[in-house]
């Protein structure tokens, strides 16, 4: 009795519905029967079926990240692992790197304490640089240079980084003998002015070079973040009376500020992985020294860089133990920089 | 305090987009006046005219005299920045600076201008508060965001903010089309204690807000759409509602269009 009036009832629409889209009759066909075809029809197959693949392909690269940066962790941990063994001083505090020499001594405190001080001087001249340059992208220059600026910024940012390393091998170098000169003549109290009179491929012509280099990453991902300032704020800053720069310095820079730091860290995590723009603008030793305009400092990465082809089994254990060092600097200070954005927000919310 | 506004043969472009015509207002201080019209209508820009918060768009521009005590705020010797500490504004969407907390936010105009002083802040923090009727809800929690209040106490907040700065008039766009009856009441009582002190120009939508609020209603209307937005009467609050003169006023306030 259900189905024929169920069939009629369809029948009369389908016919009716002659002139509107073909889609309509099994729609209302769908929603007029009542036992199983209803619940087949409900269940729309075709997009429950992309969901479950687009889960699954989330999911799965997801999974696959962690998985990869499990597998490089275990990879780093392994490989050193026997030359940690085989080294008879100890690897956080020896100045010395001969890992293949007998007795075997290597250790990391000299590299990592450059590839920290390099980084961090890098980031004292970049980040107020960058962020200058941001702003005068974003609020300051009128638009008809603003778009073409970013552009360039942009641009910089994917400059491949041994032209930076060549140019600072060729141009800066020679170049900083002058002002280093300068410096330490008249500031060479401050220790980290200080010379023994010779100057040349130093921390400091590194420091330079690796601040060039990310100045514009910094710079273009701040700019990002600058120009999606709430204009309630801006206007919120002017309405009271701000100047231009009050302005930025009430409403853009606290409401920028989480992402400037994630640029920094991004910039950081460039800066102190870099190996080929560092390696040919130090000429590399194993002090640990503040006197960063004279020669000599070494980076973990550098030193990867200079020493890798010659290492035997023992070396290349050791290079990967530096590797695995260079991985936890990393991974603290992104976790350092994340707390402090959290910390900022919270205080925001 | 409390000066009257006088606008001349105003004109408002944005680029070439010619946004308002020739608007000729006064607007006497110490007294509410409403702005009402459809949207689109120009009523907003001609306020954000007035304390020179419009040129912050690219492109646009102003012609003709808008006049503060008599003294034509858009002469090229006179400074945004200072005619914005005296005309204070107020804004649709409360928009309190959210990294700082409510003391900081009712005394930043103040800390701008150079006050240091923390007695000084302190007591002014707690007048404007007080005059914004937001002291007694919030007196306990100073060092609190402001972004932790609720919409209308946010709103009541920057309110306070543009009067601690001690403004001449008080501009407010739509100040309550974000909240809720009960703040939109609580605003309104405000205004009509704020009127002792100060001039004060509002935008409303609502056109039983601008019969509660003020004491002179402008209607605003434009042609059609790409057409400049024109002021088409501007008369006592009462007569505006009850008899007014134009024909468009008419079919607008009895709810005929717009």
């Amino acid at each position: 009795m259900d189905e024929p009036e169920s069939a009629k009832v369809s029948m009369a629409r389908s016919s009716e519905a002659v002139p509107s889209p073909a889609s309509q009759p099994p729609k209302t066909n769908g929603t007029q029967s009542k036992d199983m075809p209803q619940a087949k029809d409900l269940d729309s197959r075709p997009r429950r079926r992309a969901d479950a693949v687009f889960r699954m392909l989330a999911q799965g690269s997801g999974v696959a990240l962690l998985v990869i940066m499990a597998a490089i962790a275990a990879f780093l941990i392994l490989q050193a692992i026997p030359a940690l063994n085989a080294d008879t001083t100890n690897f956080f505090t020896t100045l010395n790197w001969a890992p293949d020499g007998t007795p075997s001594s290597f250790g990391i405190a000299a590299l990592a304490f450059g590839s920290l001080l390099t980084s961090l001087l890098a980031l004292v001249m970049s980040v107020p640089v960058a962020v200058g340059v941001a702003l005068a992208i974003s609020h300051y220059s009128p638009r008809w240079l603003a778009g073409p600026l970013a552009y360039v910024v942009d641009l910089l940012a994917a400059v491949p980084s041994v032209v930076f390393g060549l140019w600072g091998l060729i141009y800066l170098v020679p170049g900083l003998i002058g002002p280093s000169n300068f410096l330490s003549t008249y500031f060479g109290f401050i220790p980290l002015f200080e010379t023994n009179g010779t100057y040349g491929k130093s921390i400091f012509a590194a420091s330079v070079v690796l601040a060039v280099m990310i100045i514009p990453i910094i710079a273009a991902i701040s700019r990002e973040v600058f120009v999606q300032t709430p204009r309630d704020h801006i206007e919120a800053a002017w309405a009271i009376g701000a100047t231009k720069w009050e302005m930025v310095r009430t409403a853009i820079l606290p409401y920028g500020r989480s992402g400037v730091v994630s640029a920094t860290v991004l910039g950081f995590g460039r800066a102190i992985g870099e190996t080929i723009a560092v390696a040919l603008v130090l000429s590399a030793n194993y002090e640990i020294t503040l006197h960063i305009l004279q020669p000599g400092g070494n980076t973990i990465a550098a030193n990867i860089a200079n020493r890798y082809g010659e290492a035997g089994n023992i070396g290349r254990g050791a290079l990967i133990a530096s590797g695995l060092v260079l991985f936890i600097i990393t991974l603290i200070v992104n976790f350092g920089a994340r707390t402090i954005v959290r910390r900022g927000e919270r205080e925001g919310a | 305090m409390a000066k009257n506004i006088q606008m001349k043969n105003v004109d408002i472009y944005y680029g070439k987009f010619h946004a308002v015509q020739d608007v000729n207002l006064s607007i006497p201080p110490r007294a509410v006046t409403a702005f009402i019209g459809p949207s689109g209508c120009g009523k907003s820009t001609v306020l954000r005219t007035m304390n020179r918060m419009h040129e912050v768009i690219p492109g646009a521009r102003v012609e003709g005299r808008v006049e503060l005590d008599g003294d034509d705020i858009y002469r090229p010797e006179v400074d945004p920045v200072e005619v914005r500490r005296a005309v204070g504004m107020v804004f649709q969407r409360p928009n309190p600076f959210p990294t700082m907390s409510i003391r900081d936010n009712v005394v930043a105009g103040l800390k701008l201008q150079g006050v240091r002083n923390k007695s000084q802040l302190e007591e002014v923090a707690e007048r404007s508060l007080r005059a914004a009727n937001l002291w007694n809800e919030v007196k306990d929690r100073l060092g609190r965001p402001g972004g932790s209040l609720s919409g209308g106490q946010q709103q009541r907040l920057c309110i306070a903010r543009a009067i601690a700065v001690q403004p001449e008039v008080l501009l407010m766009d739509e100040p309550c089309s974000a909240l809720d009856p009960i703040s939109t009441l609580a605003i309104e009582e405000l205004i009509g204690e704020l009127k002792k002190h100060y001039t004060i120009v509002i935008v409303t939508h609502n056109m039983q807000q601008a019969a509660r609020v003020s004491d002179q209603t402008g209607f605003f209307n434009l042609k059609a759409a790409g057409q400049p937005g024109r002021l088409i009467e501007l008369d006592n609050t009462e007569k505006i509602f009850s008899n007014p003169t134009e024909k468009a006023t008419e079919d607008y306030i009895s709810g005929r269009f717009g």
